[in-house]
């Protein structure tokens, strides 16, 4: 019978599927590991409820499990369980060093455009906060587009939600 | 129907057929910007959809699928508002503003509901819809006092009120909608 770290270390190795540089569990949308015997039951927890990726995610999960011999239950809970700040500090780092900014933390209220337009975030590539935003959407729902004037770079900015 | 089928299926008919409206943007946006945030709302609207359509779907016994796409035109509990097609800037805009406007005040109301599932679902689509509004707000600063910008409001305002279910835009558009899995009846997708 497998421990609940021996399932919780084989599914850091699932990277996500549209940023593989980061794992599924650093990610934070892997929740609630629970062993009832044979079975082992996960809980996924979208990003955004719209992300396309939630149903790659689901199968390597069940593909993860079965490979420890386990039974594989992979639930899908679309309630409020995920935020970016369930993103885990490596997976920041790795998001960073892969030239993604990670989210900034989630305040009390909504993000809102004032805080948008605000100094508050720096480019992954040079470290400056001289940065402003082209869009709000970008390739993926979680990510906004905003460019560096201090490299003259496009990147990549993770949505707060 | 129950009335939290019913409250699912509104929220999820208009956000399905938002979505579907919006995308309709994709390709043919004014700009690169909006062809990429246009797509990415109307993503996120029917990822919304989904997500109520798979609670109904628990409560009626059936899937979230078979509820988007297989009912006839005349069980759709979407507002008029989200059926009309809108290919037309001023008014594409005027309705993301309006309709912002009403599905806050839902989201609102939903947030605080003493069903633990539904609160969930509203909280989650909350954290999504906070950008949405920023766009929307956004483009009705810039183009107020636009003559067609404030027209397409006048001309819109009304449908924001008017009564769920299909009118006469719907019939073409579910047509559109349901015409890949009427073709394959019973098929897994």
């Amino acid at each position: 019978m497998v421990t609940a770290d021996q399932v919780w270390a084989a599914l850091d190795e699932l990277p996500d599927p549209e940023i593989p540089v980061i794992s599924l569990v650093e990610l934070g949308v892997v929740r609630d590991v629970r062993i009832e015997g044979a079975r082992v039951s996960v809980t996924l927890t979208p990003t955004f409820l719209g992300c396309p990726a939630l149903d790659a995610m689901q199968r390597a999960l069940e593909s993860k499990l079965a490979e420890l011999g386990a039974e594989p239950v992979v639930e899908i809970d679309r309630g409020d369980g995920w935020t970016t700040d369930s993103i885990t500090p490596a997976g920041r780092e790795k998001l960073r060093a892969a030239g993604f900014a990670p989210p900034t933390p989630r305040e009390a209220s909504a993000p809102h455009l004032l805080q948008l337009q605000a100094k508050t975030f720096r480019c992954p590539y040079c470290g400056s906060a001289e940065t402003r935003l082209e869009n709000l959407f970008g390739p993926t729902p979680c990510r906004s587009i905003r460019y560096c004037e201090g490299c003259r770079q496009p990147f990549e900015q993770f949505k707060t939600i | 129907m129950n009335e939290r089928a019913r409250l699912l299926l509104e929220l999820a008919d208009d956000e399905l057929v938002v979505g579907w409206r919006d995308s309709e943007w994709t390709g043919i946006a004014p700009t690169l910007e909006e062809d990429v945030a246009f797509s990415s709302i109307a993503q996120n609207e029917i990822g919304h959809a989904r997500a109520a359509y798979e609670l109904a779907a628990r409560e009626l016994d059936t899937t979230a699928d078979a509820l988007a796409f297989d009912r006839a035109p005349g069980e759709y509990l979407c507002t008029p508002l989200v059926q009309l097609r809108l290919l037309d800037w001023a008014r594409a805009i005027a309705r993301r503003y309006l309709y912002e406007q009403l599905d806050r005040a839902r989201i609102e109301t939903l947030k605080r509901s003493d069903d633990p599932e539904i609160a969930a679902l509203a909280a989650k689509i909350d954290r999504e819809e906070a950008y949405h509004r920023i766009h929307a707000e956004l483009w009705a600063e810039r183009l107020r006092g636009e003559p067609r910008f404030e027209q397409a409001l006048e001309e819109l305002r009304p449908y924001v009120d008017a009564e769920r279910g299909a009118t006469p835009a719907f019939a073409e558009l579910w047509n559109e909608m349901t015409s890949v899995r009427r073709s394959a009846p019973g098929a897994e997708w």
